[in-house]
């Protein structure tokens, strides 16, 4: 008999146990509680106040010609962003995990500027540039070309929004994996875009689909900044948020919550999604600290 | 000549990491170049490799100067110091790599690569491991892997940096000789990186010592061991013990008889090996004084203290075979009588 195994040994799990029970209890029960009362409820609301009038209602309001150019709007703007985004994203994270330059620290703080800045200011930012009133005003409407109140404008602020989401999804991923797969792959004969593609891609892609799927719910969720460039012109600029507001605003309900049950769905498949990719994300890490030990 | 290197210099900020390196590799060596760390050894790598360029100076792979090419078109196999295997491709694909990425028209088709890979892995003994992903191999399989990745491209150079440094002492020892037995098989000119003078003296058949960004000196194994160019190689490689004529050892040396009389300069070092004793017949004017001694397997070493008014000084270093040191009978404060018998000077 081993005398060490007859020892009393205290494991993290009694530890954690240690805490009375009502305390236990109390914490779990006003966490719950509160989950329930701010995020659970709201949920159901929007999908009761939906349906209150009815599958057909809700149906007739999802399928009116604005409500659709709204969804065709949010779709188009997602297109457009996302891609964008994740261009300057991997390209950002590859100047920062890859390169010594100076000025390095105050670009990774530049990329979390939209984080801190409220939305509406964005908004602004580009109302005063392009704006009939702002810098660059005077020229756009002598040539003809419409920024503010149209679809270019909506997708500038946008893109102002989301632009740091694939970028500080990447950084970190990147430092973490270092440079020397991509050295070897390079010493293999390999060219740069090769490399790229069969090499960096493949282990930054958990990180990557993270980063593109934040910043696509965000892109078709945004509502302050995009609220102020729109100009609110029904069918023509309203993507789906703004839809909900002004619906709601002319009091139609079930209209407005109709169109919210969509963005509402959006956010659970995100939700669910980003748990899946961040699972995966966090298997490869491990894989390749056990490799570097 | 396979690889040589003209003047080569780099700079890292106010750091000179190479200064002004001239080095001429014959086709088919296997070669270490063997520093201290910071001594610019795995940036010459880099820089052969391409990896890296260098500020000033030139390169030149099999008479082709490439300083200006980049690493893909160099034909080098660089196996790194922590592998670098492609953490999300089968062994087999790791080492199928070069041959896939390929431009098109010179790419073997399908059934060519997996004959070749397969080889390769026969070759590095590791052909059952073909379907595994890298982080399932222990450190010594992925250092083979990594070796068979970079041998598929068939390269004119092979360069590995700090090949054993990640590895266990046993597994390290096996791949040492293992290493050695497979460049005498395929005879491609190869370049290792070592802070370990024993593996490059072990390994290798020409060793480069380099220190501060300088080549200290070139030259097989025994002629560095034997011919030491100056005391930083003399101190580098092996133990050695360091009189100084100029400082109290001078007095000693005299009273002890052992200067020798054709001394060539102010600093003698002596090999443990190269010192010879026997057991005083003459206590009182004795040179020294057995302190304690260590096993090192077939060797004994002795740490002697210089008897004299300079006792604290450092101790002196003898060695000898096992029985040998048996048949003197000698224990802890016996005094002997020493014989140099070889030394190296250095001013």
């Amino acid at each position: 008999m081993n005398s060490i195994s007859a020892r009393p040994y205290i494991t993290p799990k009694m530890l954690t146990l240690s805490d009375p029970d009502w305390v236990r209890y109390a914490l779990i029960g006003l966490t719950l509680s509160i989950i329930g009362l701010f995020l659970v409820l709201p949920l159901a609301t929007v999908l009761l106040e939906a349906f209150a009038k009815g599958w057909s209602t809700y149906k007739a309001s999802l399928t009116h010609s604005d409500a659709l150019s709204a969804m065709r709007l949010t779709l188009l703007v997602a297109l457009v962003t996302v891609p964008l985004t994740t261009v300057f994203g991997i390209s950002a994270a590859w100047a920062i995990a890859r390169f010594n330059f100076r000025g390095k620290n105050l670009l990774i703080t530049l990329i979390d500027l939209p984080f801190s800045v409220s939305p509406v200011i964005a908004g602004l930012i580009y109302v005063l540039i392009f704006g009939a009133q702002g810098w660059l005003g005077p020229w756009l409407s002598e040539h003809d070309i419409k920024i503010v109140f149209a679809v270019p404008g909506i997708i500038l602020a946008t893109l102002f929004v989301t632009f740091p989401f694939v970028a500080r999804e990447l950084i970190p991923l990147m430092q973490e994996m270092g440079h020397e797969e991509e050295e070897a792959a390079l010493s293999l004969g390999a060219s740069g875009w090769k490399t790229f593609f069969r090499i960096t891609l493949p282990n930054i892609k958990w990180g990557l689909l993270n980063g593109v799927l934040l910043c696509n719910a965000r892109a078709m969720g945004e509502f302050g900044a995009v609220s102020v460039v729109s100009g609110h012109i029904r069918g023509l600029t309203n993507t789906l948020p703004l839809h909900v507001e002004v619906s709601y605003n002319e009091y139609d309900f079930v209209g407005a919550f109709a169109s919210a049950s969509i963005l509402a769905a959006l956010a659970v498949v995100t939700l669910v999604v980003k748990t899946f990719l961040e699972w995966k994300l966090k298997q490869d890490l491990k894989a390749g600290s056990t490799r570097r030990w | 000549m396979s690889i040589n290197l003209n003047n080569i210099c780099k700079q890292f900020g106010a750091f000179t990491a190479l200064d002004n390196i001239n080095l001429d590799i014959p086709e088919g060596e296997l070669v270490a170049l063997l520093g201290p760390s910071g001594c610019g050894k795995t940036t010459l790598l880099r820089i052969i490799a391409g990896l890296e360029q260098a500020d000033t100076g030139d390169v030149f792979l099999k008479g082709d100067n490439v300083t200006d090419k980049p690493v893909k078109s160099r034909q080098i196999g660089f196996v790194f110091q922590h592998y670098a295997l492609f953490r999300h491709m089968t062994v087999f694909e790791n080492v199928a790599f070069g041959l896939r990425v390929k431009p098109r028209r010179s790419r073997p088709n399908n059934e060519f690569i997996t004959k070749k890979v397969h080889a390769l892995l026969e070759l590095v003994q590791l052909d059952w491991l073909n379907d595994r992903y890298p982080d399932q191999l222990s450190g010594g399989q992925r250092q083979r892997i990594a070796l068979a990745r970079a041998l598929a491209v068939e390269p004119s150079v092979l360069l590995l940096d700090e090949p054993f440094g990640a590895l266990d002492a046993s597994v390290r020892k096996d791949l040492r000789m293992w290493l050695r037995n497979l460049h005498h098989d395929l005879n491609v000119t190869s370049i290792f990186v070592t802070h370990d003078q024993e593996e490059a003296m072990e390994v290798a058949s020409q060793v480069v010592v380099l220190n501060h960004g300088r080549i200290e000196q070139q030259g097989s194994p025994s002629e560095i061991y034997d011919y030491p160019a100056n005391a930083f190689v003399s101190r580098f490689i092996g133990q050695t013990n360091v009189f100084d004529l100029a400082e109290h050892d001078s007095d000693w040396l005299q009273t002890a008889g052992l200067l020798t009389p054709n001394q060539a300069g102010k600093i003698a070092h002596v090999r443990p090996h190269d010192i010879v004793i026997q057991k005083s017949t003459t206590e009182n004017t004795a040179p020294a004084t057995v302190k304690d001694w260590q096993h090192l397997g077939a060797l004994i070493r002795l740490e002697l203290v210089k008897n004299g008014n300079n006792e604290s000084s450092a101790p002196v270093y003898a060695e000898m075979p096992n029985d040998q040191f048996k048949e003197l009978e000698l224990n802890r404060g016996d005094k002997v009588d020493l014989k140099i018998r070889q030394a190296h000077w250095f001013h």
